[in-house]
């Protein structure tokens, strides 16, 4: 198979667009679409400054990587969780993102590291043992605590915006995953970019959830590899232990398998579940919940009081976040 | 041909296509890129028998 573009050997076949590219052709293309997605969901503008979620696998150093190629003002945060013991999964994460900053010298990437265990004095593992939240699994204690903490730093650092490296293929499985279970409001809510909202508060708290954007969520999750396989970044390749028999790997499964009898099916679910959201078949005003300022930290909840990250360290050790 | 994901390993005799390679193996196109020689493969390539190929895995997330 020959590049579209040019007579060298293709390196990735897109059936889902009937393209077929070469290595140079291939990383021109997906700059710029990464580029185009940015643009065409006004995700950020070049004078903004984003934080990147770098997780030390390939579709957010990635994602890290293409940004700073464009140009923009591009921060990476990295949350070490504390899994595995010192040459376990974290710190082996850990280590890619060092590894992708140090090599770019040139682009001065700044890199904000949250180690749990030395700002809350235990990893997610101690803390999910202790709180017995989510069935022996960390994975939602995980998710609580990432969303809480890219928030802060994002606000905190005087970030415009925070960006993650969700690709299509994570989007659909989310998606496919709440229509399963039809959870209307999360249905209503996902976005290539979620916009900045603000907690009513009448103490002053100046609380409020930064605008969040997916740059990645029209590749397909073997075109952000691709990407990270051809310009030479050394990701992660291990799975998250506790990744193993997730839900979310099942629907991936079950997708591929459809998109192989069928190409394009994945792009087809994403693009016109947009264009259905656009068109208002899904309500979110009849969905939105009321934030209010956590009372010790500040950050948005449903509920009056202590927010959900706050109740994890405050009643159970007594401890202060 | 030796083809090989993860920490497992096949052994494959005569030549075929990247793509035949893959399904031989019961691992889904979609979910793995083939690199040989450090190359990323397309999945209409001829693999002859002496080839090496690695698979890589590219679903993640939990």
């Amino acid at each position: 198979m020959k590049c579209r573009k040019c007579s060298r050997p293709a390196v990735l076949n897109m059936r889902q667009h009937n393209l077929a590219l070469c290595e140079v052709h291939y990383l021109e293309w997906f700059v710029a679409q990464t580029h185009r997605a940015i643009k065409k969901y006004r995700m950020f503008g070049p004078d903004e400054r984003v934080l990147v979620a770098v997780s030390g696998g390939k579709d957010s150093l990635a994602l890290w990587d293409v940004l700073l190629q464009l140009g923009y003002q591009a921060d990476g945060l990295y949350i070490d969780l504390g899994i595995g013991n010192s040459t376990g999964y974290s710190a082996a994460s850990r280590e890619k993102v060092e590894q992708f900053a140090a090599q770019r010298p040139d682009a001065h990437p700044v890199f904000k590291v949250v180690d749990l265990e030395a700002e809350y004095g235990e990893t997610l593992p101690e803390v999910a043992q202790r709180v017995r939240r989510g069935h022996g699994k960390p994975c939602s204690v995980c998710g609580l605590i990432k969303r809480h903490v890219m928030n802060r730093v994002t606000r905190d650092g005087g970030y415009d915006v925070l960006a993650t490296g969700h690709n299509l293929d994570d989007e659909v499985a989310v998606l496919f995953g709440n229509v399963l279970h039809w959870q209307t409001g999360y249905i209503a809510r996902q976005s290539p970019v979620l916009p900045a909202s603000v907690a009513r508060s009448e103490t002053g708290h100046n609380g409020g959830l930064a605008r969040k954007v997916k740059p990645f969520c029209r590749f397909y999750e073997r075109e952000t590899a691709a990407y990270a396989l051809i310009t030479g970044i050394n990701y992660i390749y291990d799975e998250c232990p506790y990744a193993v028999g997730a839900t979310s790997l099942r629907y991936k499964e079950i997708l591929n398998r459809m998109e192989e009898e069928s190409p394009a099916t994945k792009l087809q679910f994403y693009l016109k579940f947009l264009r259905a959201r656009k068109a208002g078949f899904f309500c979110e005003r009849a969905e939105e919940v009321e934030l209010h300022p956590c009372s010790n930290c500040g950050q948005p909840t449903s509920v009056s009081g202590l927010c959900a990250f706050c109740r994890l360290w405050i009643r159970t050790t007594g401890a202060e976040v | 041909m030796k083809i090989t994901y993860r920490d497992r390993e096949w052994e494959l005799q005569g030549r075929r296509r990247v793509r035949d390679a893959i399904k031989e193996v019961r691992l889904i196109p979609q979910t793995v890129l083939a690199v040989r020689d450090g190359k990323l493969l397309t999945e209409d390539v001829m693999l002859e028998k002496d080839d090496e190929v690695k698979l890589i895995a590219v679903i993640s997330g939990g």
